[in-house]
């Protein structure tokens, strides 16, 4: 074997110190735990900064971060910069899913360090964000939480793994596939933000879901206009999707943000948050759920929040006459009279139909195409005697 | 926004009737057995068609699917594996359904090899939950990525028949 070139030697010499910076980094000495958040302002103090929104009246009790857990669900893009936000924040406790592993495709995104390819991203996710905060209690699951098996599984950590036990103070779903968009929130009654990143990588969005009281993702479901699909307008060039480290930064700041928010009670927790980078418009609104949303779940949460609104109304209302009576004009000289003009209860059941808005559906809803049916034929009778067995024989022996 | 031959297809393949999703203990039996006899009705069609292209078949509980797929160019049969689970959010969403033999080999696909749907399929889909089933997300999902992809990664070497003649052959 002839000797190495200089070149070479160098190159070897690279090799060995990136290999050794990357021991480094693992054996690092980490700090000891926290057990008290401080607002004493020195250097070594990871939440000097933090403390500090209270000192500018920003935040009342910001040290309230650390009794809270939010569950991530999805630790791509998105996810992960959520994650790594709140442990800098020192969230009390992090919940994160992910079945996917870390690859070299997902390096022109935030977070996942090129040395992590191969690894499950919510292990590569653990061991990073742990080592920037050892404050916070970070768990992880491994799994697809849409198939049957984990599902109940999920449900059961976001009911029952916060830091008392309980269900957890709010969910963060950064998945990027419709089917994992989770109902599970609106079945448990529990608050999530949803947030979303278009496939084009130049628009998204995030939205706060309160089951009953604000639409939830079922409500409105995503529709592209599907009109002279021909089989050659498949071919796309490129990749299925896109993506840029600077939406989903962005989406992933308007995520926390608003989470902070809803968790420490300041400010005002957006409904709903767009952002289309082509033309910088943030468009924001609040959306109603929809009477006639596919998940059973939101009907029924939509029916308690009514009745509870109802009854917060009509509290209100008599509070406010009792008020006006007794405050309002303590002497009454002229003896003026106000008489009953009947109810005056806001109607809640009024029914908002669109009706002279110029909106009308573009086709009917699933559900009433489905009542329809029902009334018109009724199940067969042979497929309902026939036994599964017979039918799953038949198509295998087809 | 259909080509009249699918059109002609999809007329032929029964419509379901209970939308009901794996969770739902009480119903669900009684929709895995309309999805069989929606997936015999269309092989049942695709074998007088002359166009017999899939076969599927499911665990006990209906929640997992797998079987093969073939598609036809210039004589030459290339088969795949085809697998998918039916996810807790079904019908309202359609199963994903996967050709892991070809994952990485094609962009129009995601992770484990589930091919891209979102255009061509999906809004199909969502304007017809509860009485499309699995039959209808062979035919208007995979069939028609099959007919773009398979030309397309043979026309590139990305597949070649040698590679893929151990599975045809038993066939």
């Amino acid at each position: 074997m002839s000797e190495p070139t200089i070149a070479e030697l160098k190159e070897q010499i690279r090799k060995f110190e990136l290999q050794l910076e990357q021991e480094k980094l693992k054996n690092a000495r980490q700090r000891e735990k926290i057990t008290k958040m401080s607002s004493e302002v020195v250097d070594s103090n990871p939440y000097s900064r933090l403390m500090a929104l209270k000192r500018m009246g920003i935040v009342e009790n910001y040290e309230n971060i650390r009794n809270f857990t939010v569950a991530v669900v999805g630790v791509g893009g998105v996810g992960s910069v959520t994650a790594e936000m709140l442990t800098r924040c020192g969230i009390g406790k992090l919940i994160l899913f992910d079945y996917d592993k870390v690859e070299l495709a997902n390096m022109n995104r935030l977070f996942y360090q090129p040395h992590q390819a191969g690894l499950s991203k919510v292990e590569a996710a653990k061991l990073t964000l742990q080592h920037i905060n050892p404050d916070v209690e970070i768990e992880v699951y491994n799994y697809n939480i849409t198939t049957v098996d984990n599902f109940d599984h999920f449900m059961n950590v976001l009911t029952t793994r916060s830091l008392v036990d309980g269900p957890v103070e709010l969910t963060l779903c950064c998945v990027d596939n419709f089917e994992a968009r989770m109902t599970a929130c609106n079945e448990l009654n529990l608050n999530w933000f949803e947030s979303g990143v278009s496939e084009n990588a130049v628009s998204g969005h995030i939205q706060f879901i309160k089951p009953g009281e604000t639409s939830c993702f079922e409500c409105a479901p995503p529709l592209i206009v599907a009109s002279n699909i021909d089989e050659k307008t498949l071919k796309r060039d490129g990749v299925c999707a896109a993506s840029l480290p600077t939406t989903m930064g962005i989406v992933a700041g308007f995520l926390v943000q608003n989470a902070l928010k809803y968790l420490l009670n300041f400010g005002q927790v957006t409904r709903y948050l767009g952002y289309n980078a082509m033309l910088d418009y943030f468009p924001t609104m609040s959306l109603k759920p929809n009477e006639n949303c596919s998940d059973s779940f939101c009907v029924k949460r939509q029916k308690e929040f009514r009745i509870l609104e109802e009854q917060r109304l009509r509290d209100y209302v008599e509070k406010v006459e009792q008020v006006v009576e007794e405050n309002l004009h303590p002497e009454n000289e002229f003896e003026i009279e106000l008489c009953d003009e009947g109810e005056d209860m806001p109607d809640l059941n009024k029914s908002d139909k669109n009706k002279d808005s110029g909106v009308k559906f573009a086709y009917l809803s699933p559900n009433e195409i489905q009542n329809d049916d029902k009334t018109n034929d009724e199940k067969s009778p042979e497929i309902s005697s026939v036994p599964l067995e017979d039918l799953m024989s038949k198509l295998k022996n087809l | 926004m259909v080509d009249e031959v699918t059109k002609k297809t999809l007329a032929s393949i029964p419509l379901l009737k209970t939308k009901a999703g794996p969770r739902e203990k009480t119903e669900w039996p009684e929709r895995l057995k309309e999805e069989y006899c929606a997936l015999i009705k269309y092989v049942e069609n695709n074998k007088q068609a002359d166009n017999d292209w899939f076969r599927l078949e499911s665990n006990s509980d209906g929640t997992k699917w797998w079987g093969k797929c073939w598609y036809i160019h210039e004589l030459i049969k290339y088969e795949f594996n085809v697998e998918f689970d039916i996810p807790v959010t079904y019908p309202t969403t359609p199963p994903e359904i996967a050709l892991p033999e070809l994952d990485g080999k094609t962009a129009k696909m995601y992770r484990g090899g589930k091919i891209c749907m979102t255009d061509h399929f999906k809004p199909l889909w969502a304007r017809n939950v509860g009485k499309f089933g699995i039959a209808h997300a062979m035919a208007l999902g995979l069939g028609p990525w099959l007919a773009v992809e398979i030309p397309d990664l043979i026309s590139k070497g990305i597949i070649t028949k040698t590679e893929n003649a151990g599975t045809s052959q038993n066939a």
